[in-house]
């Protein structure tokens, strides 16, 4: 079960318009690639994929599975939104509440044990191993835990376990942690177990996994076992995580390899055509999807498909998501630039100094310009660091044909 | 849903020279993420053909890898499908498929049990764009019994090696000539025939009482008088790629913004296998221009004038230039390539060299790529 209806709001504008699991990563992927393809990667051919916030692009990306080869006579991927009962409907309203609301899809299918994923996090994990730990340990439920630096261990869910690795403690946020063991929000239940627990809490508001469901199970004396997990796991839930997070895959050997046979990642395919490379373009330290025509400049970027870059324009450090246009003369840096939008002719982007956003100042909190899909910037604009746009802005909009740096344009709603 | 199609994909020619010694021809390697295959496939799913027959001999290994799924072309549905034939022994017959008109006589079976009016028959080595239903009007419109699709032959290619045809001012096609020596006319036949399915059967099966075998020669120009032929224009891009010269040239039209809108931006998609590779990568001291670029590559010296096929890795200090690099070749450090095609899956060694000076040079050196 994949929980993929969270709006992910420190992602500010780039998740006005798509849930977080839908935000392009990597060039061509999608956030939600990763578990999906995880899953079918282990064996596990049945996925239940919960959404609420913003479904539309999420929905058409999944259709009936087949790039996951999810397309399945029996099983396969469903997507399973809020839905009204008779006499009441309800949004989903916590993680835990949202599987309660679809004990009937589970209960069809009638499995062993249920596998509980989000989607927000980019990894290549087998999850048929930690199911073998489970089994082994004749564990009730199993929570993946990864090993984090002790120094940043207060800032996560950690969990203390004996040396047959069976939790004897949760803490969260520790000041003073006593273990570096940070829970991943990957559970992996016994579904007798989970099922009573879910119908047990059902009136629990806001029923979560971590808050209530876990120390429920806790409470009542289940075997829950710590499943340690050593790769690479990144969380993407802030701008800049999720900046960082692109740029580490520009290096030379990133520590996360997409280019490997074994373990692949799957995604839509929108566009197969090869990238054309102009004469007058340069590229360096860079990736750079199907289909692009990049006639400019671009250096430590990472470019979705579909992308064009015209003469002259210099795109740096900088993630440009599907079918972005830079046009000419446009200098762009530090800008994460989400789906479909233009930047105008000679527009330059991530100019002057830092300041502090005046639109919310835990979610924009970088260097970066933060543009939301669909969005247009006109010409010759300059806009500072640290700022937000999402919608298609005129010069109207600009004063003194500049958005100084901490500012930001949200035009939302508006469908020109 | 009025035609059904068939794709001659059986062949091989001598002058693919050392390329066509893996594959077939409607399987090479084109413009940078496709087969050639795809481009009559695509066509024909886009003008809502939906069931495809694949006549395949050489080496139809190579293409039953590429359709092993029909979905990628839209094909596979409960109506139609897209079908794979290679030459079996049945009760009735051993040959291997003799000519083009005996492989449809061959299959003749499948051709009787369908339901479809018309036959659009096409081959796998051409590289274009076109709408069959618009041929089927002209075929309608016309009367005719066969339809011949034609083009202005390429100017740089050779026109001794096709069909070439002379039409009447109503399109009727009053001489045909195969490969002739000396061309009277610059209008070739693009391979590609409309006809009624019965009156296919019926000539199939009379050329086979008769001992013959080739669709072109036996039918087409033998009875040129007495059935309407006539000649449908296809002003658009049209190359057909088996030389090495014109694999050539055709991958390297691409190059050119016109061709690359007329393919990729214009009109319906061309599909391909989809392969899941990741997006292309340019590491420090990557020098790419003037070149398509394809997934999975792995960049991290200079490209100049060239095409990247799938899954190709460049080594530091490379210069590649004018040279077509198949999928998964992996160049060496220090590789000096110009005017080269560079064969599939190779391996070039650090520090070599290999340069086309007054043809294009087709590298295939089968080393070794983890015994070195």
């Amino acid at each position: 079960m994949l929980l993929a209806g969270g709006q992910g709001s420190r992602l500010g504008v780039l998740t006005s318009d798509m849930a977080k699991p839908a935000v392009a990563f990597g060039g061509k992927y999608r956030i939600i690639d990763f578990p999906l393809s995880n899953c079918i990667n282990s064996g596990i051919d049945t996925v239940g994929v919960l959404t609420q916030y913003q479904p539309l692009v999420l929905n058409s990306h999944i259709g009936i599975g087949i790039p996951w080869d999810l397309d399945r006579n029996n099983g396969g991927v469903s997507v399973l939104p809020p839905y009204e009962r008779s006499g009441n409907a309800d949004w989903y309203s916590g993680t835990a509440n949202a599987i309660y609301q679809n004990l009937n899809y589970i209960d069809n299918y009638d499995p062993d044990y249920v596998l509980i994923l989000s989607g927000d996090h980019i990894y290549k994990m087998d999850y048929e191993a930690m199911l073998d730990f489970h089994k082994q340990t004749h564990a009730d439920v199993t929570i993946a835990a990864i090993p984090v630096p002790m120094e940043e261990a207060s800032r996560f869910g950690i969990v203390i376990a004996d040396e047959k690795k069976q939790i004897t403690e949760f803490e969260e946020k520790p000041e003073n942690p006593r273990s570096n063991l940070a829970s991943m929000g990957i559970y992996i239940f016994s579904w007798s177990v989970l099922r009573k627990a879910l119908i047990t809490m059902r009136d629990q508001s806001n029923c979560d996994f971590g808050k209530h469901i876990i120390p429920y199970c806790f409470n009542e004396g289940m075997r829950i076992f710590a499943y340690e997990f050593n790769g690479y796991w990144k969380d993407v839930g802030t701008l800049q995580s999720y900046w960082e997070a692109n740029m580490e895959l520009v290096d030379l050997i990133p520590e996360f390899n997409l280019y490997e046979e074994f373990w692949k990642i799957y995604t839509k395919q929108t566009m197969i055509q090869p990238q054309y490379v102009a004469p007058t373009a340069s590229i360096e330290r860079a990736i750079v999807g199907a289909g692009d025509r990049i006639a400019g400049h671009v250096k430590n970027s990472v470019l979705g498909s579909g992308v064009v870059i015209d003469e002259d324009a210099c795109v740096t450090n900088s993630i440009l998501m599907k079918n972005v246009h830079i046009k000419k003369g446009a200098v762009v840096d530090h800008a994460i630039i989400a789906e479909n939008t233009v930047i105008g002719e000679e527009a330059k982007l991530g100019e002057g100094e830092y300041a502090e956003s005046k639109l919310n100042k835990k979610v924009y909190a970088s260097n970066l310009v933060t543009i939301g899909s669909n969005s247009v910037i006109p010409d010759h604009v300059t806009i500072g660091k640290n700022t937000a746009i999402h919608g298609v802005t005129q010069e109207s909009d600009y004063p003194n044909m500049a958005l100084e740096s901490g500012g930001y344009i949200i035009k939302a709603g508006d469908r020109a | 849903m009025r035609a059904l199609g068939i794709i001659l994909a059986g062949g091989n020619n001598s002058r693919m020279g050392a390329l066509s010694n893996k594959r077939a021809i409607a399987a090479m390697p084109i413009a940078g993420s496709y087969r050639s295959i795809d481009f009559t496939l695509s066509n024909m799913t886009n003008s809502h053909i939906q069931t495809v027959a694949v006549l395949s001999q050489y080496n139809a290994r190579s293409l039953n890898e590429h359709l092993n799924s029909a979905k990628w072309w839209n094909f596979g549905r409960k109506q139609g499908g897209l079908f794979l034939f290679t030459p079996t022994v049945t009760a009735d017959n051993s040959w291997w498929y003799r000519g083009t008109a005996d492989a449809m006589w061959q299959n003749i079976d499948f051709l009787k049990e369908r339901h479809e009016p018309y036959v659009i028959i096409a081959n796998g080595d051409c590289v274009y764009r076109i709408d069959f239903n618009k041929v089927l009007d002209y075929h309608v419109q016309k009367q005719a019994n066969i339809t011949v699709v034609c083009a202005k032959c390429p100017e740089d290619d050779d026109i001794t090696r096709f069909g070439v045809v002379k039409m009447d001012p109503d399109g009727r096609i009053n001489d045909f000539e195969e490969k002739p020596m000396v061309a009277h006319s610059n209008i070739v036949s693009t391979g590609v025939y409309v006809i009624r399915r019965r009156a296919l059967i019926e000539l199939l099966e009379q050329c086979n009482k008769e001992g013959r075998y080739n669709f072109v020669t036996d039918i087409l120009i033998r009875y040129l008088g007495m059935q309407k032929i006539y000649g449908y224009m296809l002003d658009d891009y049209w190359r057909n790629i088996s030389s090495i010269d014109a694999y050539y040239r055709a991958n390297m039209d691409f190059l050119k913004p016109e061709v690359q809108d007329h393919f990729f931006k214009e009109g319906e998609t061309i599909y391909s296998k989809a392969m899941d590779l990741a997006p292309a990568k340019y590491n420090e001291g990557a020098k790419v221009s003037g070149s398509l670029i394809s997934s999975g590559c792995i960049i991290n010296s200079q490209v100049e004038n060239s095409i990247l096929f799938k899954k190709v890795f460049v080594g530091s200090g490379c210069v590649i230039k004018n040279s077509i690099i198949l999928p998964g070749a992996y160049i060496g450090d220090n590789a000096y390539i110009e005017n080269c095609i560079v064969e599939s899956n190779e391996t070039l060694l650090s520090n070599t060299s290999y340069v086309g000076r007054d043809n294009i040079m087709v590298v295939a050196e089968k080393n070794n790529r983890y015994g070195v």
